[in-house]
């Protein structure tokens, strides 16, 4: 069998099994619940590979290969000129994100047997994480921007539920408003764009609408038209899901769920939906240089932004959130400059660190018993070796050690910020400094965890390696977070740069674009010039790296000293800027004021209810005068019945013919 | 053969003392009767018209209003004789439970 032909297999598995263990839970022991879980996404992972190698083998086929492929299983809507049809796609992107989803969603789910095993809800959890994958998969496949909205709501949905998952706990449940009213706020920018797509292109078919937008101008300044308009909505939507300024307040906030929630949708894939989506749109954005900027801009400074709060925050999942938060800024950067394989070159890298940057995280407040604050650890080196092994392997990635996936990528993203047509200069700036305080933050959290000394009570905390069920999955994700980045070595390294070739298909209007931009702006491209980012690069991580040392290993009490000295600096960070507080006061309040004051005591209260009460109230005394007519006497009835029929006669002599 | 208008006019006459009957007497089963004397004589319209225009419609219509009459009849004379029974009266003045 085919898988090419058959592509609604590959979410349609976790659906299966998000099913079966949502309605049959009572009757399943924990071991069957963890296999059919399991077992779905692991099938779903098999149809991927299987796919890859039938993709692989139908391009390189004499006569050629239509990319994308899209299969068409039934007609959705029709209505009018409008149709949405249920279709799927494959095409290189979709490979890409399919191997990043299934990939690290099976090792996800493989943890999270050993790490929810004395958990409460163990079925609902796994329900939930498959529903998730099968939305996911959704917005991945999806062939027109229904599809892809369907999928985008569908992970919205999952990521609530698994935010709130421990709903007894008012911060959980409120965490999980949060963010799914923040989305609420990106998602109706993206379904303006959406019916903006079908008002300009009268279709929401990728393929007839990116065919139809290539053939368009490119709307310069001076220029902007509607396809400005649809990039800038679509951003929105973006900024929303990919936790971005001036959205990106509910992301730290979703630490609230369990760890590998954490790991899985708010760091590895859900969140870099907003990335894919704008990849997906390349060619919009290629036609919008006004729109390009603007995600260039909003992803560089949301990057600084993050990573300077990251660098003072105490909870471990919260560092790990705003440098996700940071790195998503990373991919935006990559796609606001036109880098669009580079963004998601980081996007696959930064899912396999950040996965397993959570999961070690997950692994150590395992052993701890729950804590989470870094303060009150240290030296747990010797404790536990394979989580300290691959915890660092995975802050070498994600602070850009050479050779190390995180390095590839995120060397790609700061070139194309120096060298592309569409960037401008502070971008690379942004791009560099934040590079710096990534390596800065990520030591410092190395550090405060595994060395120095303990800063819990030894003889309280037993201390454990958490189990092999956890360790497996840990393991496999810094073999990938170290070779990840092999697939993209970069020609000035001996390399091919392979993963670039292979999305070139599906960015290849964007590229053209791109090169005619060169042509118009020649960057000075060299051989030095390559070699000098690079260099850069790396002495900015071992800086960041060293100063982090510096001020958590080797001297501890430069830590505090430091904090003292910038005592005003610190308090903003430390206070994330009171972005939360800000928001309160301009948005919450209000709207809680005007809800409260006007849509309740005068809306709801006056005329809603006014407007029911009154007609019952009308009513009621109009059935009492009516009452009268029911006098109880059968013989005034039988006049009345008389006298009508008599009315009724004389009416229709009356009107007769 | 006798003219329709004089079946008519018996008819109108016939329903005319129905209606009287029906308005003005006390009695449960004197109203019984002026009803069905008012349903047979719009039977009676029913057959003068049927002969008068040749066609069977009419006729049709008339063995629907016996089947309904024989119905009501059934229904309409259980009741009559419950209520005789629980106040040994056949006066609808006494039959005046909903009065207000």
């Amino acid at each position: 069998m085919q898988i090419l032909d058959h592509l609604w297999i590959i979410p349609a598995l976790p659906l299966l099994g998000s099913a079966l263990n949502g309605l049959l839970w009572r009757r399943m022991p924990k071991p069957a619940v963890s296999a059919i879980a399991v077992g779905s996404v692991l099938l779903s992972f098999a149809a991927f590979v299987k796919l890859w190698r039938e993709f692989y083998e139908a391009t390189h086929a004499a006569g050629g290969f239509v990319v994308p492929a899209v299969r068409t299983y039934f007609t959705w809507i029709a209505a009018g000129s409008f149709q949405a049809d249920f279709a799927l796609q494959v095409d290189q992107l979709t490979l890409v994100m399919l191997g990043v989803v299934t990939g690290v969603g099976s090792l996800i789910h493989i943890y999270s047997i050993g790490y929810m095993a004395h958990e409460e809800g163990y079925a609902r959890f796994f329900s939930y994480l498959n529903l998730f994958m099968f939305f996911m998969l959704v917005l991945v496949l999806g062939a027109n921007f229904l599809v892809l909205f369907v999928g985008w709501e569908g992970v919205g949905l999952c990521s609530y539920l698994l935010i709130g998952f421990y709903f007894l706990k008012k911060s959980a449940g409120d965490a999980g408003k949060k963010a799914f009213i923040v989305n609420r706020i990106g998602d109706f920018g993206f379904m303006l764009a959406v019916f903006l797509i079908f008002w300009t292109f009268d279709s929401l078919d990728f393929k007839q609408v990116f065919e139809r937008a290539a053939a368009m101008p490119v709307e310069t300044a001076g220029s902007y038209g509607v396809l400005t308009a649809i990039c800038l909505l679509l951003f929105v939507g973006a900024t929303g899901k990919s936790a971005q300024l001036p959205l990106y307040v509910w992301l730290p906030d979703a630490m609230e769920g369990p760890t590998p929630v954490s790991a899985l949708i708010h760091a590895a894939t859900m969140v870099t939906a907003g990335v894919y989506m704008v990849a997906r749109s390349s060619v919009l954005f290629a036609h919008a240089p006004l729109a390009m900027a603007t995600v260039a801009v909003i992803g560089a400074l949301t990057a600084i932004f993050a990573a300077t709060i990251g660098l003072v925050q105490n909870d471990i999942k919260r560092v790990l959130a705003y440098s996700t938060v940071s790195q998503l800024g990373y991919m935006f950067l990559a796609c606001g400059v036109g880098a669009f394989a580079a963004g998601i070159f980081h996007l696959m890298t930064h899912a396999f660190f950040k996965a397993l940057l959570f999961l070690g995280a997950g692994s150590v407040i395992h052993s701890l018993g729950g804590e989470q604050d870094l303060r009150a650890m240290g030296g747990l080196w010797r404790k536990i070796p394979w989580t300290h092994g691959v915890m660092l392997v995975a802050t070498l990635a994600i602070a850009g050690a050479p050779l190390f996936s995180g390095f590839f990528s995120k060397d790609a993203i700061l070139e194309a910020a120096f060298v592309s047509p569409y960037a401008i200069r502070p971008l690379y700036f942004l791009g560099l400094l934040t590079a710096l305080l990534t390596a800065f933050y990520m030591f410092r959290l190395y550090f405060c965890i595994f060395h120095g000394t303990p800063r819990f009570d030894e003889h309280q905390v037993h201390v454990h390696e958490s189990p092999w069920s956890m360790l497996a999955p840990l393991v496999v994700l810094a073999v990938l977070s170290l070779g990840g980045g092999w697939v993209g070595i970069p020609k000035l390294l001996w390399g091919e740069n392979h993963f670039e070739h292979f999305l070139a298909p599906a960015f290849g209007a964007a590229e053209q674009l791109k090169v005619q931009a060169e042509a118009a702006h020649p960057a000075a491209h060299s051989i030095a010039l390559e070699w000098g980012l690079m260099a850069a690069a790396i002495v900015v991580a071992l800086a960041g790296a060293l100063f982090a040392m510096r001020t958590y290993y080797s001297r501890p009490e430069n830590a505090d000293r430091l904090a003292a000295r910038f005592a005003g600096p610190h308090r903003w960070l430390l206070n994330k800027y009171w972005v939360d507080e800000i928001y309160d006061f301009l948005f919450v309040h209000p709207i809680q004021w005007l809800s409260t004051n006007v849509f309740w005591r005068v809306m709801d209260v006056r005329a809603i209810d006014g407007a029911v009460n009154g007609v019952a109230w009308t009513a009621a005394a109009g059935g009492d005068r009516l009452r009268m007519a029911q006098s109880g006497n059968t013989r005034s009835y039988a006049a009345w019945v008389v006298l009508g029929a008599a009315l009724l006669t004389t009416f229709l002599l009356w009107l007769g013919p | 053969m006798v003219p329709a208008s004089y079946y008519l006019v018996l008819s109108a006459i016939l329903f005319g003392l129905g209606v009287v009957g029906f308005v003005f007497k006390r009695n449960i089963i004197t109203i019984f009767m002026s009803i069905e004397l008012m349903l047979n004589a719009v039977n009676l319209a029913f057959v003068s018209f049927s002969r008068e225009l040749g066609s069977l419609d009419g006729q049709v219509f008339v063995f629907f209003v016996i089947v309904v009459a024989a119905a009501e009849a059934a229904v309409g004379l259980a009741i009559i004789l419950l209520i005789a029974r629980n106040r040994q009266s056949l006066n609808v003045e006494n039959v005046d439970l909903l009065k207000l």
